[in-house]
């Protein structure tokens, strides 16, 4: 798809940066002690915190990549909200109000309040630097993602402008201005996609709706059984046959030519339920060995003799053959869906004898009840199988999710920005209630935009601000700022808790006099120009990893690392330091390492095959999260007499 | 003060802990579960998520207001 840069939507995104540098100029003058910038002096009221928690939770993995992952596959990408918001029952009936009452700025404080020991400190420190990083990279990610269709620049643009903007808000003003950073974010997304949400329930579904771009994809036969190819092909297609794309020895796909254009159209076929064949209109794209990029068999561009792909979304059939719905009730939208046929996309890579690789998009016509059900995502489909390991690494996604937001470093430090446990509390409860709301929606938006016919078949982090698009340019601006503001606010959450790890935890402890109040400011907001740097090294680096599932795993590391340790401390007396350390490290080490040995890792990152990889799946926490808990208690058991209680 | 609240929060936490390891396990042993309709033609796996979520809010909520008399007593 080719996306124009609207005039619209790049004043509207920057005014929404403009207006978050101003606050955050604004409110700097106002955080020059290291308890306002890094705790905002506690006086942060806990409603507006509470929204925060939202802002700084719903990060582009949230709004974009659940949003992608449904609209592309169904309810699976669901599953994420579940899981994301299930992790905050934790945060508010375990760590909230002790975190709150046993430390002061950052997540060692806490973990290291009754011991005053310099290993817990350096242990705590480096995990968060860990699981910050390691957050960051998606946010980073997302960011390019975000700024390609918006401002028509290229990915690596998109994470310099998302890096810079950052480190400025963060060493001009630190948490205040973080926070209402995050509060006004958080409030414009929770409102906009309800806005969206109404829109999409409003518009319900229409059988067989042209793509955004006015084109129609066709089907042709039925052909009978067993067609040969060309010369079972429909006499129309006859004429303009050109070849056949050789998948493998049993497939091949018949092309065509237009002769007036020379736009070359390949035929998937599908057997329906009564054998017969069909042909389907698919979409290719051919990336040549020197770079350049092909559509339908004409360069890439939107001038004369050159093409892009068509926007893709749209239900097949309705129930009771209806053509159109019209307006429907919450409720009957997934009703209705659940009757319906929609056309998911499916893609094939073929790499072609000169070089180039070619990936056919062919159309899945699939019905609602199983776009409605879990384990149709590639990632999840081992739930519907008989192998126990697939579901193991399931359970142990869904354990991480679970564990991994109340060890999350950027929501820890917010429970300092408030004045005391009972504020610490009633912020979470806001935040829930933000943030449970939001993912009630994204179950529409994602749907919504399954049907809208806007989406673009290579890139499904768009589906959320394109969907916005089908409904209007001026929502378009708006929502795309957001995202844009999102990944702003999470990104600076993050690296702020990392700059308070770095002058607070390690720096602190490695200097030989106490360091003052104005030099752990000064140290903080070096180390956020440093990992603002780091951040933007690795957002350009990685950015064709898949966002939501990265997020994945820095909850895993994060729940690793740091759960069992915070867990322990408050619920067992026999706790040592050497134990915390311990699971830390043990956590923190041998989730990352999981990772690093995984298939999905071997696949996509150093491009070896699945097979070699070494671990058994590819999610950690169901192994290394009981790991930590082991480890403290091991530890903690041989260490009884080590003189610290 | 803290122990009747984190007790309350245990309970609660428990509870819910419950209610989240059942929906996993029913989507990961018993997938086919998760496709019924049983109401208003919308299955099982959307009522289950819906409610998971629900859910939270609502005993976040009774969380607030039994800690909040808790600490009035006091």
């Amino acid at each position: 798809m080719i996306y124009e840069p609207s005039m619209m939507a790049v004043a509207i995104f920057f005014l929404f940066v403009g207006i978050t540098l101003g606050l955050s100029f604004f409110l700097g003058k106002k955080a020059k002690s290291s308890q306002g910038y890094f705790a905002a002096h506690g006086q942060i009221p806990w409603f507006v915190n509470g929204v925060a928690f939202a802002g700084d939770y719903l990060s582009a993995a949230s709004f974009l990549g659940i949003c992608g992952m449904i609209a592309f596959y169904g309810y699976d990408g669901f599953l994420y909200s579940i899981g994301y918001l299930a992790g905050w029952i934790v945060a508010l009936f375990v760590v909230a109000e002790p975190m709150k009452r046993l430390g002061k700025f950052t997540f060692a404080d806490a973990l290291n309040s009754k011991f005053d020991s310099t290993g817990i400190k350096v242990a705590a420190g480096i995990s968060t630097l860990a699981v910050s990083v390691f957050y960051l990279i998606p946010q980073m990610v997302g960011a390019g993602v975000l700024v390609q269709p918006l401002l028509g620049l290229p990915h690596w643009a998109g994470v310099v402008i998302v890096g810079t903007v950052v480190i400025m808000i963060v060493v001009t003003a630190g948490m205040v201005s973080t926070t209402w950073v995050q509060f006004l974010k958080g409030s414009l997304l929770v409102i906009f996609s309800a806005v969206l949400t109404v829109m999409i329930v409003q518009r319900g579904f229409e059988v067989d709706k042209p793509s955004a771009d006015g084109h129609q994809f066709r089907t042709v036969g039925p052909l009978g059984e067993n067609p040969n190819f060309p010369d079972d092909l429909p006499e129309d297609l006859k004429a303009s046959y050109a070849s056949l794309l050789v998948i493998d020895d049993t497939t091949s796909f018949p092309q065509t030519t237009n002769a007036e254009t020379g736009e070359t159209i390949t035929w998937t076929p599908r057997i329906d339920e009564a054998g017969n064949t069909f042909l389907d209109e698919a979409q290719t794209v051919t990336e040549t060995a020197d770079g350049k990029k092909i559509i339908d068999g004409l360069p890439f561009g939107d001038g004369e003799g050159e093409n892009s792909l068509h926007p893709i979304g749209r239900v097949s059939k309705l129930p009771d053959g209806q053509e159109k719905t019209g307006p429907l009730g919450p409720l009957e939208f997934f009703s209705t869906m659940q009757e319906s046929e929609v056309v998911l996309w499916g893609n094939r890579k073929i790499t072609n004898d000169n070089g180039s690789v070619t990936t056919v998009y062919y159309q899945k016509p699939t019905p609602g009840s199983q776009v409605l059900r879990p384990g149709e995502h590639p990632k999840f489909q081992g739930i519907r199988g008989d192998n126990f390991i697939d579901k193991l690494n399931f359970l142990s996604l869904m354990l991480a999710l679970f564990c991994g937001t109340a060890s999350l470093p950027h929501i820890l430090i917010r429970y300092y920005t408030v004045k005391d446990e009972a504020a610490a509390r009633k912020s979470t409860i806001v935040g829930i209630g933000c943030i449970g709301f939001f993912y009630v929606l994204t179950l529409y938006l994602g749907l919504g935009a399954m049907t809208s016919g806007s989406m673009d078949v290579t890139n499904s982090n768009m589906a959320a601000p394109l969907l916005a698009l089908s409904m209007s340019e001026l929502l378009f601006a708006i929502i795309s700022a957001i995202a844009f503001t999102t990944v702003l606010g999470t990104v600076s959450g993050l690296i702020l808790a990392s700059a308070g790890a770095v002058a607070h935890d390690l720096v602190g402890s490695f200097s030989s006099t106490e360091l003052t109040d104005h030099e752990q400011v000064r140290i903080a907001k070096i180390a956020s120009v440093v990992v603002g740097a780091i951040a933007i090294a690795l957002g350009i680096l990685f950015k064709e990893l898949n966002v939501s599932y990265l997020v994945g795993w820095a909850f895993s590391v994060a729940a690793s690392a740091n759960l069992p340790a915070l867990v322990m401390l408050l619920f067992w007396k026999s706790t040592t330091k050497q134990g915390i350390i311990a699971a830390i490290i043990v956590g923190m080490t041998s989730s990352l390492a999981w990772i690093l040995l995984s298939a999905d890792t071997f696949a996509k990152v150093y491009g070896l095959p699945a097979e070699d990889a070494i671990v058994p799946f590819s999610q950690p926490g169901i192994v290394t999260i009981p790991l930590g808990f082991v480890t403290l208690v091991v530890v903690s058991l041989m260490t009884q007499n080590g003189g610290n209680n | 003060m803290k122990s009747n609240t984190s007790r309350i929060g245990m309970v609660l936490f428990t509870f819910y802990l419950l209610l989240y390891g059942g929906f996993v396990f029913l989507n990961t042993f018993s997938p086919e579960t998760m496709e019924a309709t049983p109401w208003m033609g919308v299955n099982v796996a959307i009522l289950y998520g819906f409610g998971l979520i629900i859910a939270a809010f609502v005993l976040a909520l009774i969380y607030g207001v039994l800690s909040r008399s808790a600490e009035g007593e006091k």
